[in-house]
């Protein structure tokens, strides 16, 4: 469960001067159940707000996004997002927080707790159930961050820079750690990154977008079994691949004015 | 030469400011102003306290004015938090409500003595009605303050979560979130309560009262009273916010601790 289907979604925002900016023109995308797929892209080429869309916080301006077959307009209980910055409930323990979403489908207490548990103790936080959220580390925070979203057990599971604010050892870390959890409870996972590193060591496939109007640029499979090496020659190529793919881009753009080298 | 003082949440500094003003005030009422009716010295006023204390209305004063207090400052929560919400939450109500509101929000709490009369009578309720009009404002306006700074973050998550519906959102995430704003609304209404507090009750609603029994005392003449009442009024008005304080520090916002602290 969790297949994906993005049709035709073009997305326009209207500036503050009233003129038409269009930050996605024409996307469409198949993905499969169960399938782990990344977002890369220079800054502005849309890809969160293409996400925003796939989670119904915001609505295309035209095209239609269906999960499972069944058309997404608002919020779905099949989806559970990740948000790039801390968005726990500060006023909330971690307990509460990750039993939030079944507090609001109405189960009872012990169950709701029961099951929160899980997964609190799945990203390995058991210790820490009755901590409040600014007792933890970043870290820490989008682990709860996580369990919070599966608790509800969605299909498809939408994630937007997660590890963004993380340092480079947390964020290899806690890489492994969704692939696990990804492994374990078979999601379908949408991963939206800055870092084509992390595409490629985590995804079945790289989306490519491009900026002004944003549109989808290159699919880019990753065949390397898991679990993956980063030095591997193979994962080098696919890395220096698409990072010249959005290099180019933001050239184009005149935005980087000289060439950062290889890698 | 730190080392010498003691630290800085000892005491021994309150007991040092304390004694040093009533030394000096009771230098300056017996040696300087020589008059009990311009200024009543310390041991005029204790004693005039435990006159009172004996034979006067103390307890009686205090209850009327806390029922003055608390119906007052109730009622601008009952009506104060709803409004502030719903105009937080509804962009709509709070273009419709908002000049309205700001029109009367001027208006000093005491010019509405006359038709509290003219509305309630000499009633209790006269005096709360007063008070009411100076607390609501704190409470609506730091309602609808933390409702606006509400991050937008937290309401998608809930959204994603199966938190949709308005009334959800608005009980599991924008009060919550909005809490410290609710609680600093609160702490100031009850500050502005207490001071409509006296100048309600000096226009008699009642026979009783800690603000009628200033103004009681003035007409008799007895200043070492008015001056008992005045510190009465210090103490209690400072008893309350500290209980406030260490209720909510010990409650509702101890996920803030570590933000604040």
């Amino acid at each position: 469960m969790g297949s994906v289907e993005i049709r035709g979604i073009t997305r326009e925002f209207a500036r503050d001067d009233g003129e038409q900016v269009i930050a996605l023109s024409d996307v469409s995308l198949s993905i499969a159940d169960d399938e782990f797929t990344s977002f890369v892209g220079p800054s502005g080429c849309g890809k969160t707000t293409l996400l925003r869309i796939i989670a119904g916080l915001d609505k295309a301006s035209a095209g239609e996004i269906r999960v499972d077959g069944s058309l997404i307009t608002s919020p779905d209980q099949k989806v559970g997002m990740v948000f790039q910055e801390y968005s726990l409930f500060p006023w909330r323990n971690v307990l509460r927080n990750v039993a939030f979403g079944l507090e609001m489908q109405g189960i009872p207490k012990e169950e709701r707790y029961a099951l929160a548990r899980n997964y609190i103790s799945l990203v390995g936080l058991s210790q820490f159930e009755q901590s409040y959220p600014y007792e933890l580390s970043g870290g820490m925070r989008q682990r709860v961050a996580i369990a919070r979203a599966l608790a509800t057990d969605p299909d498809l599971l939408l994630m937007d820079e997660p590890f963004g604010a993380l340092d480079a050892q947390t964020r290899n870390h806690m890489q492994c750690e969704l692939l696990d959890i990804w492994e374990k409870k078979k999601k379908t996972i949408l991963f939206v990154t800055h870092s084509c590193d992390e595409a490629v060591f985590l995804s079945d496939r790289v989306v490519v977008l491009s900026p002004r109007p944003g549109r989808i640029r290159d699919i880019i499979p990753i065949p390397i079994p898991r679990p993956r090496d980063r030095t591997n020659a193979e994962f080098i190529n696919l890395r220096r691949d698409i990072l010249a793919m959005i290099e180019n881009e933001e050239r184009e753009e005149e935005r980087i004015k000289c060439k950062s080298g290889y890698l | 030469m730190t080392g010498t003082l003691p630290g800085t949440r000892s005491p021994a500094y309150i007991l040092l400011s304390i004694s040093a003003v009533i030394i000096l005030w009771q230098a300056i009422a017996v040696f300087i102003v020589g008059n009990r009716f311009i200024l009543p010295s310390c041991t005029d006023v204790l004693t005039a306290f435990l006159r009172l204390v004996v034979s006067g209305t103390l307890p009686e004063d205090f209850v009327v004015s806390m029922i003055h207090f608390f119906t007052g400052l109730g009622l601008s929560l009952l009506i104060g938090v709803p409004l502030g919400i719903i105009i937080g939450w509804y962009p709509l109500a709070n273009r419709l409500l908002d000049p309205v509101i700001e029109i009367i929000r001027p208006i000093p709490p005491l010019a509405w003595i006359p038709f509290a009369i003219v509305w309630f009578g000499l009633t209790n309720l006269a005096a709360g009605f007063v008070i009411f009009i100076g607390a609501v404002f704190p409470v609506l306006i730091n309602t609808y303050e933390g409702f606006q700074n509400i991050p937008r973050i937290f309401v998608e998550a809930g959204k994603m979560l199966g938190c949709t519906r308005n009334t959800s959102l608005i009980r599991y995430i924008a009060i919550p979130a909005a809490l410290p704003h609710l609680a600093a609304g609160f702490r100031v209404a009850s500050g502005v309560a207490w001071m409509c507090l006296i100048a309600a009750e000096m226009f008699g609603v009642s026979q009783f009262g800690l603000g009628q029994k200033i103004w009681w005392y003035y007409n008799l003449h007895q200043m070492d009273n008015v001056m008992v009442y005045m510190l009465i009024l210090g103490f209690v008005g400072l008893f309350i916010d500290y209980l406030f304080r260490f209720g909510m520090k010990k409650t509702l916002l101890k996920w803030r601790e570590g933000e604040v602290n």
